[in-house]
């Protein structure tokens, strides 16, 4: 942080003593100002990326201290262990808790899908009345500032005696989820070329036919990523779980929560390590399907 | 032929109606009811006219001035008495204490005792055994105001007003102005994390899309990472960097920047928020910025230089100019998101580094004030709005783009 505002004055007093008037600016002023630029642009990238890598290493402290031992620094194989992995796979609320977030997660996440692609066909079709207004009460649950969801969907679901249930949650997370998957098919729709459909049709197709042979395996890219982001946002979510939710919904983040608000332990550190791994291959998973669903198209053509 | 079009049209448009109906109809069930629901909670109150149905509409006779009539003394006591039965007394007196403080005890203690106390003649009189607060206008006064089942009440609260002795509406003293600073706080820390987002993500999204396609690979997933990264995650990140015997502290005292005895506050505090919510909210930023930075020509810098432009000048009149439109839809974005943040402030912002989103949980979860939490979140949902409805005017709203 603290290299970021220098850097940043040395981009201006690098350009200030230039003549107003000269033609070919000094080298050296030039040649600062492009150091400095870089080295402000490493600092934000650093920024970026450190504090979620610096987890990592501390994970296999064998203190319950959140900084590197000098034990640790001086490569001493006793200053690191697995006891905090170990502690995480033994613990039964842990395990609970995964299986509680994959149960919600999975089944907002077929909720989510199914209804968001649905609706992202119906809004690709030129036809469609009020597109732009419906599109705006669609995506709202993903701008809608996830307190007042939480507090929201508490007050109506506990009416309903849907408070302290896996479906509440399950309900509530797929209208989080939907938005995402409506945004991610209509994209890959843009790209879609409504002529296969045709040529389908006019080979006799039936519409059924035509969706599930011939649209539906071209869009498919674009339903899995939008699939993936519900689950994330599940997988992620905890404000909702956090109102709605009692002892027996609590999730991962939930189960983290608890553990930052009342006693951090490094043990949240080595389940930190699992969750930034799902991290990375989700990411994987959905640039692969984002290429793939271009050169799908591509080939298409 | 002109006449059969309308029907050819509506089949096409039925079926696109069709398809969109499901979602639509489970996003209002699950999504807007709630909402408007909540929405309801902050103006109407219904559960002292509910509980003192017969008080109420005694006292609506009632002048205000000196005493209520026997009827009204007579009808509280039997309505106390049935609701401790029924249970429904603490919810009605929550409402009418949160008007008065005190009143929850004198209504409680009323409702016990009436069972045991011997009826003195009048109601008046044995309420008056009871509690001297009965034979106090204020108390009646108190109860008439929570009776009312539409009330501005919360709002006044939520932005500090209140009634004056004369029956205007003004501001609360400054020293017991509570949730206009925190507001203020809300839209200062939010413009300032957009700006911080801004200033870091700018150069990394310029990065991205103008290095040689392997390494723009590269620098992308390095923001994706985070992007994907749990929230809780992140924050955990913070904690564990930023916490006094953490990672940045250790190394200022280990390097012998710091003595031990000076380690710096850098988190549960309004640093902590600082901090956490720019890392948070950055991808938000870049995302949009490298999308619009793509799409401008990587020739346009140098040719401008090649006519003559210093660097700087070039990068001010030839490519920030084409980057607006990014520079706008990250902004709105990141605002939109710091605006209505809950989580990282929670949990790394400490008492001077929380926003209005803790007081609404608050009031919900430990002061049960839920009148005024539906004020607090009705206030803010309607700035959100406001931003989204411009996000969707200026940016449009399909083309939001993730990851």
């Amino acid at each position: 942080m603290k290299s970021a505002p220098r850097a940043g004055k040395s981009i201006g007093s690098a350009s200030t003593p230039l003549p107003a008037k000269a033609r070919t600016p000094s080298f050296r002023g030039r040649r600062l100002g492009r150091y400095g630029f870089n080295a402000f642009c490493v600092a934000a990238f650093v920024f970026l990326v450190a504090p979620i890598l610096v987890i990592v290493p501390l994970s296999f402290n064998a203190e319950p201290y959140f900084t590197f031992t000098e034990g640790m620094l001086r490569l001493d194989p006793d200053a690191w262990s697995l006891r905090w992995y170990e502690a995480i796979l033994n613990d039964e609320a842990w395990s609970r808790a995964l299986a509680n977030s994959l149960l919600i997660g999975v089944a907002s996440t077929v909720l989510a899908t199914t209804l968001g692609t649905l609706a992202a066909l119906g809004l690709a079709s030129p036809s469609m009345p009020g597109r732009s207004l419906v599109t705006a009460v669609l995506i709202s649950p993903m701008i809608t500032p996830i307190i007042i969801v939480a507090v929201g969907v508490f007050f109506f679901y506990s009416g309903l005696g849907l408070g302290q249930t896996h479906a509440g949650l399950i309900l509530a997370h797929a209208a989080l989820g939907a938005p995402f998957v409506v945004i991610t098919v209509t994209a890959t729709l843009a790209g879609f070329d409504r002529t296969v459909l045709r040529a389908a049709a006019s080979l006799g197709a039936g519409p059924m036919r035509r969706f599930f042979r011939i649209q539906l395996p071209l869009i498919s890219p674009g339903v899995f990523s939008g699939g993936l982001f519900a689950f994330a946002a599940s997988f992620d979510e905890v404000v909702v779980v956090l109102f709605l939710g009692g002892l027996e919904q609590r999730t991962i983040p939930r189960q983290m929560w608890a553990g930052i608000r009342e006693q951090i332990s490094p043990a949240i550190l080595a389940l930190a390590v699992f969750l930034i791994a799902f991290a990375v291959v989700v990411l994987l998973t959905v640039e692969w399907l984002r290429n793939r669903s271009g050169s799908a198209q591509r080939s298409v053509h | 032929m002109k006449r059969f079009l309308p029907g050819l049209q509506a089949a096409p448009r039925l079926g696109a109606l069709a398809l969109v109906l499901p979602l639509l109809a489970f996003v209002t069930l699950s999504f807007v009811v709630p909402l408007a629901t909540l929405l309801g909670k902050s103006a109407y109150q219904p559960e002292v006219s509910q509980v003192f149905p017969q008080t109420i509409s005694a006292l609506a006779q009632w002048n205000g001035e000196g005493l209520p009539p026997e009827a009204a003394f007579a009808a509280i006591a039997e309505e106390l008495a049935k609701a401790l039965d029924e249970r429904t007394l603490p919810r009605a007196s929550g409402a009418i204490n949160r008007v008065q403080s005190g009143m929850r005890g004198v209504l409680n203690r009323t409702a016990r005792r009436l069972g045991r106390t011997n009826f003195a003649g009048t109601w008046r009189e044995t309420l008056a055994g009871i509690s001297s607060d009965w034979l106090k206008p204020r108390t009646w006064l108190a109860i008439r105001q929570a009776g009312a089942p539409f009330t501005l009440r919360h709002y006044l609260q939520a932005l500090d007003l209140e009634r004056k002795e004369d029956g205007g509406i003004g501001l609360r003293p400054e020293d017991s102005r509570v949730y206009t600073p925190l507001m203020w706080r809300t839209l200062l820390v939010s413009l300032g994390v957009t700006l911080l987002c801004l200033l870091i993500g700018y150069p990394i999204a310029y990065q991205v899309a103008n290095s040689p396609p392997k390494r723009s690979r590269l620098l992308l997933l390095l923001v994706l990472v985070p992007f994907w990264t749990s929230l809780l995650v992140r924050t955990t990140a913070w904690i564990v960097l930023l916490q006094r015997q953490g990672v940045i502290n250790g190394l200022l005292v280990g390097l012998g920047i710091l003595p031990n005895d000076a380690r710096l506050q850098m988190i549960y505090n309004m640093t902590g928020t600082f901090v956490a919510m720019t890392h948070v909210l950055l991808p938000f930023m870049v995302l949009p910025l490298y999308s619009v930075m793509r799409s401008i020509p990587s020739s346009h810098m140098p040719a401008a230089v090649s006519l003559g432009a210093s660097p700087l000048k070039a990068f001010r009149r030839v490519y920030l100019p084409q980057t607006l439109p990014g520079i706008g839809a990250g902004s709105l974005l990141v605002f939109i998101l710091a605006i209505g943040y809950y989580i990282t402030p929670a949990l790394v912002g400490g008492r001077t580094g929380e926003l209005i989103s803790s007081q609404i949980a608050y009031h919900v979860q430990t002061s049960l004030n839920w009148g005024l939490a539906a004020a607090l979140s009705s206030i803010l949902l309607v700035a959100v709005t406001v931003l989204y409805l411009i996000y969707s005017r200026v940016v449009g709203i399909e083309r939001m783009r993730l990851g």
